[in-house]
């Protein structure tokens, strides 16, 4: 197929005519672009406070369809959880990211919660993992794939619940992205962005919940992060 | 998919004497059409926004061959591989290739106008694959053996009763009529079609040139089933989906959502990179990225490279109102509304596509919406020049084309042709002021009135005024 890669690009330089002086000029604007990524333009709408951006955030994820409570530290969650499915009727039965941070949470204090550790499979009715950050601009959750963070977590379960800290809402998609790329270099292999739960407008443009994804979404904000071990 | 472009003065006509559809196509306006107009209005930034893409795209088409292998480079860095297919047997063939090499029986795919525009499915059952699309208007449409009718909702022509009919039909079982329990159904038979597949086919809304990334947008999360579950994942995107970095991606995603459904941001934003890393617990070991040029490469060179900014929001054709009361199928191809007079010409040929660039009033809304401000009525007046010139403009219209070309080029000729004809319409209407029928204008005057010229031409009344 190497036969089609040299003739699609040989069309494609045919259109694009350049002389050498040009050809080494787009070759340097090309390569500085993919070197130096910039944002173009960031709303002025995330600009805010840490305050600000969590109380964004909440309004915007909200406005969505998903339920947001705000918590003061990880301890609070398995209550939470607990709370949650009690009030929606769900089996007190989850299966949870294998992520050390959310280790710290303590599970064990919710006695008649049973959690699995791992991945999630056809039937697991409820999945908890642990967003990288949050995006206030609108109320949009980033998860990014590791060992302890599957991807599917988020995606099988018919009931998504999602843990992020408050101290990791940005403004804007591009903050986010940027950490990210300090942290990491290249990307992990799947980088999902969640704005409410999955959702269809396929039937006579009626706006339904759970097309394929989760039906629920909950959004657990952690207001203090756990202290870092080292 | 054959072409019926031809056919498109009947299947209009036909369509504005359907109620199903013009009841559905009336949701429209007060759904996407409405949504679009209240989400720009909440962003102050939104049409900034639209000048970027506009640049971003502008830019990336100018170095499309470095971009394209620079995005090649990436993938392949991250353990993922690159076709590229010069046209739609190509691809098909590649595709086949691949599914055969995973040792694949089926396979799911998540919505891909790439894989419309080269008749995938078609081509992967005929050779004794199972085709299952997961997009839920995409799965309608699969079922009922239709081509999509709309960019981003493939069966926007249908009414939920007519769905209840197909999913009895299909599923049987009792008949269901509440949209929340079709959809539940779709979900349970289509939960167990992902669990079966050995690979996920996905098109691309992004490829970003950065990091070999491909970028999936979608309100329902079947695009991460389709790509996350099965071994192998096949992602095919035609050459125009590149675009530098991921920071110009989020600056198109917040015009995708909001000109596409009126929506902050969709549902779901994926961006996957390679296949499956070491100690992940999900994820394809294959990643496959198929590239189809399919004519694009040599766009590249004429005037309609500016449709290439496109990014298949439907916003033109949410707001045209011949799309609007004829519906998709009239179009008779793969693309459709005011991007799809442009672009189909393309791809089957204007004398294959000649009454596309016609279906038009120039009123300008598509333009005006248009994410990335691609000039669509010029564009299509580019075909009805080719039209011309190729000889494929009946003889009337081409008479008269000529005769009022003469008239303009010479204004003497022109004003006193203008004032005869406004005196001889005006005695025509014999003082009520409007016209039933008038030469020339059958087609107009058949379902109303032609008002009749008051006072002079505006030549006459400018130099009066003037003086």
């Amino acid at each position: 197929m190497s036969e089609a890669r040299a003739a699609i690009l040989a069309r494609l330089r045919r259109s694009l005519p350049r002389s050498a002086d040009e050809q080494a000029a787009a070759e340097a604007t090309v390569h500085e672009r993919l070197a130096a990524p910039a944002p173009n333009l960031l709303p002025a709408r995330g600009q805010l406070d840490r305050d600000g951006r969590v109380r964004l955030f909440t309004d915007m994820a909200r406005a969505v369809a998903a339920e947001v409570e705000l918590l003061d530290e990880l301890e609070a969650v398995p209550a939470a959880v607990a709370t949650y499915l009690r009030r929606h009727n769900l089996p007190q039965r989850i299966v949870v990211a294998p992520d050390p941070l959310l280790d710290l949470a303590r599970w064990e204090g919710q006695p008649l919660l049973r959690v699995r550790r791992g991945d999630a499979e056809p039937d697991d009715a409820v999945g908890v993992t642990l967003a990288s950050t949050g995006i206030a601009e609108t109320g949009t959750l980033l998860l990014t794939s590791a060992p302890e963070r599957p991807t599917l977590l988020a995606f099988l379960p018919e009931t998504s619940i999602v843990v992020v800290f408050a101290d990791e809402i940005d403004g804007a998609y591009e903050q986010s992205w940027a950490r990210l790329r300090a942290a990491l270099g290249t990307p992990p292999r799947s980088v999902n962005l969640i704005t409410g739960p999955s959702r269809t407008g396929d039937i006579a443009q009626q706006i339904e919940l759970g097309a394929h994804g989760p039906r629920r979404l909950l959004v657990l904000v952690v207001d203090r992060s756990p202290p870092l071990d080292d | 998919m054959e072409a019926t472009s031809l056919r498109f003065r009947e299947r209009a006509a036909g369509a504005l004497e359907n109620a199903q559809l013009q009841t559905a196509l009336a949701g429209i306006k007060v759904g996407w059409q409405a949504g679009r107009a209240r989400a720009a209005a909440r962003l102050p930034e939104f049409e900034q926004l639209r000048d970027l893409g506009k640049a971003i795209k502008d830019h990336t088409l100018a170095h499309l061959d470095l971009y394209l292998e620079a995005f090649e480079a990436r993938v392949v860095e991250q353990g993922g591989k690159v076709h590229w297919a010069r046209d739609a047997a190509e691809a098909r063939g590649i595709v086949l290739e691949l599914c055969r090499a995973a040792g694949a029986r089926s396979v799911t795919k998540s919505k891909s106008m790439i894989a419309e525009e080269i008749g995938l499915n078609a081509w992967l059952e005929a050779n004794g694959l199972r085709v299952v699309e997961t997009d839920l208007g995409e799965y309608i449409i699969q079922l009922r053996r239709e081509p999509p009718s709309h960019l981003v909702g493939p069966a926007v022509h249908l009414t939920k009763d007519q769905i209840s009919d197909l999913f009895v039909e299909h599923h049987g079982g009792p008949r269901i009529e509440e949209p929340a329990a079709l959809v539940g159904e779709a979900r349970r038979i289509l939960r167990q079609r992902y669990l079966e597949a050995d690979v996920g086919i996905t098109g691309a809304n992004f490829l970003i040139a950065e990091t070999g990334s491909a970028v999936t947008v979608t309100n329902e999360g079947n695009a991460e089933l389709t790509q996350g579950l099965p071994r192998t994942h096949i992602v095919i995107a035609s050459l125009e989906k590149v675009i530098p970095t991921v920071e110009d991606a989020f600056t198109l995603l917040r015009l995708l959502g909001r000109s596409a459904t009126g929506q902050e941001f969709s549902a779901y934003t994926t961006f996957v990179t390679g296949p499956k890393r070491p100690g992940d617990l999900d994820g394809p070991e294959a990643f496959h990225v198929v590239l189809l040029d399919n004519g694009r490469s040599a766009m590249v060179g004429t005037a309609f490279r500016e449709m290439l900014r496109c990014i298949r929001c439907g916003a033109c054709m949410n707001h045209c109102p011949v799309y609007l009361a004829a519906g998709g199928h009239a179009y008779g191809w793969v693309y459709v509304g005011p991007m799809g007079s442009v672009l189909t010409p393309q791809f089957i040929g204007i004398e294959q596509g000649y009454p596309l660039p016609n279906a038009s009033t120039f009123c300008g809304r598509c333009e005006e919406v248009c994410p990335v401000r691609i000039p669509l009525p010029r564009l299509m007046r580019l075909w009805r020049e080719e039209q011309f010139r190729k000889a494929l403009v009946p003889p009337t219209a081409r008479w008269g084309l000529r005769l009022w070309g003469a008239l303009a080029r010479r204004p003497f000729l022109y004003r006193l042709t203008a004032r005869w004809a406004a005196r001889a319409l005006r005695l025509l209407a014999r003082g009520r002021g409007r016209l039933a029928a008038a030469p020339l204008a059958g087609g107009w005057t058949g379902t109303r009135d032609l008002p009749a010229p008051q006072g002079g031409t505006f030549m006459d009344q400018w130099r009066r005024r003037r003086r």
